[in-house]
C-alpha cells in the first residue's frame, strides 16, 4: 500500500486507467483532448479557466498541469494567482451565500 | 562560469547515466528510424564565434564575453570554396556567440551573399545597440538581404530579463525597431525578421501558432513592433540549461516531460537530417548542440579541411539523450517548431 494519497509522479501514470477499462478510458481522453482544442474559447483561455477550477476542486494533480501550462502559454505570475483568486471568491462566496439560508431558517423559527 | 558542467565529456556521463530513462536510441529505433541519417542537406550552419555581449542562463554554448573562440578568415575562406563548389548547400546559417563580433563578419556575410546563397543571422539584438559600431547592422543586413533571426524569450520584460539579463528587454525593443525601421518585419518589404522564443524555465513552449499570436498582438500594442514568424525552441538539457536543471532539481521531471513528449513525426524531421554544423576551428559535426557536446560527425569528414559531401550524406548521424529536445511535442529545429499545425 501507498504512503501517500497523493504522489506526484502518479500524474504521469494517468494514461494508464485505462488497464482496468480501456473502453471508458479511451473515450474520456478523447473527450478531454476535445474540450481543450480551440474553439469558441482559446486554448489560451481553457489553460486559465483549468487552472482556477483545479484550485476549487483542490486537485493536486490538476494544480502542477495546469500551473505549468498557463506558464507555457504565456500567462504571468499575477495574472495565475488572479485566477486563483477568482476560484477561492467563488468558493468563499459559495459558502456565504448560504448564510441567506441560515437567515431564513432563524427568521422562520423566531418569534 | 567554468565548472564541470562546462566540460563535454562530463555532461554526456550525466545525460547517459544520471537516470535510468529510456534511451534517445531506442525510441528512434521504435519509430523506424535508428541509424538515423541524412534527409538532404541544404543548410551550412556555421558557429563563427563563442564570444557573445551576453551571457544568458540557457545559453547551449556557455558564450559570452570572456570566450575567446573565433573562427579566423582562413576558415571561412575554406567555407566559401566549400560552398562554391557544393551548390545543393543553398543556405547559409551564421550563429555564435554573437556572430557580428567576429571582426571578419562582414567581409564573410559579402562573400556569402556574392555566392547567391540564402543568408540567416542568429542576432541576439542587443548587439545592434551595444557599441556605435553596430549601429548600422540593420542596413547592412538589407544590403545582404540576410534573414534575421532573433532571440526574444518573451513579450514582457519580467521573463526576458530573467533569462537574459537586465535591461537585455529594452534594448532588444530599441532594436526591433531599428530593424523595423529599414523595413524588417514590415509587410511587402521583403525583408524577414522571425523572432525566437525559447522557456524562461523548465517547461516546453507552447504551440507556435498560439504563442505568434501573442507575440504579434503585444509587441503591436505595446511597442507598434511588428516581425515576421515565431520559432519556438524547445531548450536543449545541455551546457548552462543542464546545469540550471540540476541546480533546480528539475532535471528528472523535464527530461521524463520530454521523453513522454516524444513525436515519431517530429523524430522523422528533425534539423539534422538537413544541416551541417560547423565549429569555429572548422570542426564537422551534425547540429549545433552535438558541437557543443564535442560529438563530430562519424566518419572521415570531420573537418572541413577534408570536406566530402557525398560521405556525409550517407553518414549516421549521433545521438544521445540530448535528442529528445528536438522531438517532444510538436519538435524543435533553428526553425522553431517541426509540426507547425496546432
Amino acid at each position: 500500500m501507498s504512503n501517500h494519497y497523493y504522489n506526484a509522479p502518479d500524474l504521469a501514470k494517468f494514461g494508464a486507467i485505462g488497464e482496468f477499462q480501456k473502453e471508458l478510458a479511451d473515450s474520456f481522453f478523447s473527450w478531454y483532448g476535445k474540450v481543450f482544442n480551440e474553439g469558441a474559447l482559446s486554448a489560451r483561455e481553457k489553460s486559465i479557466i483549468a487552472l482556477a477550477v483545479a484550485h476549487a476542486v483542490q486537485c493536486p494533480y490538476c494544480i502542477d498541469a495546469y500551473s505549468t501550462d498557463a506558464v507555457e502559454k504565456g500567462y504571468n505570475q499575477a495574472q495565475m494567482m488572479e485566477a486563483v483568486h477568482v476560484a477561492a471568491a467563488i468558493r468563499g462566496g459559495a459558502s456565504l451565500v448560504h448564510g441567506v439560508q441560515m437567515m431564513n431558517k432563524v427568521k422562520e423559527i423566531s418569534m | 562560469m567554468h565548472h564541470a558542467l562546462a566540460d563535454a565529456g562530463y555532461q554526456i556521463d550525466v545525460l547517459e547515466h544520471q537516470s535510468k530513462l529510456k534511451s534517445f536510441a531506442d525510441s528512434l529505433h521504435e519509430s523506424g528510424l535508428y541509424p538515423l541519417k541524412p534527409d538532404s542537406i541544404d543548410t551550412f550552419q556555421i558557429n563563427i564565434g563563442k564570444m557573445c555581449n551576453q551571457t544568458c542562463k540557457h545559453c547551449h554554448v556557455d558564450a559570452g564575453p570572456d570566450r575567446k573562440e573565433i573562427m579566423t578568415r582562413e576558415t571561412m575562406q575554406t567555407c566559401l570554396e566549400i560552398l562554391a563548389s557544393n551548390p545543393q548547400l543553398s543556405s547559409v546559417d551564421l550563429t555564435g556567440g554573437a556572430p557580428e563580433m567576429n571582426p571578419n563578419f562582414r567581409w564573410f556575410v559579402g562573400q556569402i551573399h556574392l555566392l547567391n546563397r540564402h543568408i540567416m543571422v542568429r542576432c541576439n539584438l542587443t548587439i545592434i545597440v551595444s557599441n556605435k559600431k553596430y549601429f548600422d547592422l540593420p542596413g547592412f543586413y538589407k544590403q545582404h538581404n540576410v534573414e534575421v533571426i532573433s532571440s526574444l524569450p518573451f513579450y514582457a520584460k519580467d521573463r526576458t530579463d530573467k533569462q537574459r539579463g537586465d535591461g537585455v528587454f529594452e534594448a532588444s525593443i530599441l532594436a526591433l525597431k531599428l530593424l523595423n525601421e529599414v523595413g524588417y518585419g514590415v509587410a511587402g518589404s521583403g525583408l524577414t525578421l522571425n523572432l525566437v522564443y525559447n522557456p524562461a524555465g523548465a517547461f516546453l513552449p507552447a504551440s507556435q501558432t498560439i504563442l505568434e499570436k501573442e507575440f504579434k498582438h503585444s509587441l503591436a500594442k505595446e511597442f507598434g513592433i511588428e516581425f515576421n514568424n515565431l520559432f519556438t525552441i524547445t531548450n536543449m538539457p545541455i551546457s548552462r540549461y543542464l546545469d540550471y536543471l540540476l541546480v533546480s532539481g528539475n532535471y528528472e521531471n523535464y527530461m521524463n516531460k520530454l521523453i513522454q513528449s516524444y513525436n515519431p513525426v517530429a523524430a522523422n524531421h528533425v534539423m539534422c537530417r538537413n544541416i551541417l554544423s560547423i565549429g569555429w576551428d572548422g570542426t564537422i559535426y551534425d547540429c549545433d548542440f552535438n558541437q557543443m557536446l564535442d560529438l563530430k560527425v562519424q566518419g572521415n569528414s570531420r573537418h572541413i579541411s577534408d570536406f566530402d559531401f557525398s560521405e556525409l550524406s550517407k553518414r549516421e548521424i549521433i545521438v544521445n539523450q540530448h535528442c529528445y529536445g528536438c522531438t517532444a511535442g510538436a519538435g524543435s529545429s533553428c526553425g522553431g517548431a517541426i509540426e507547425k499545425k496546432d
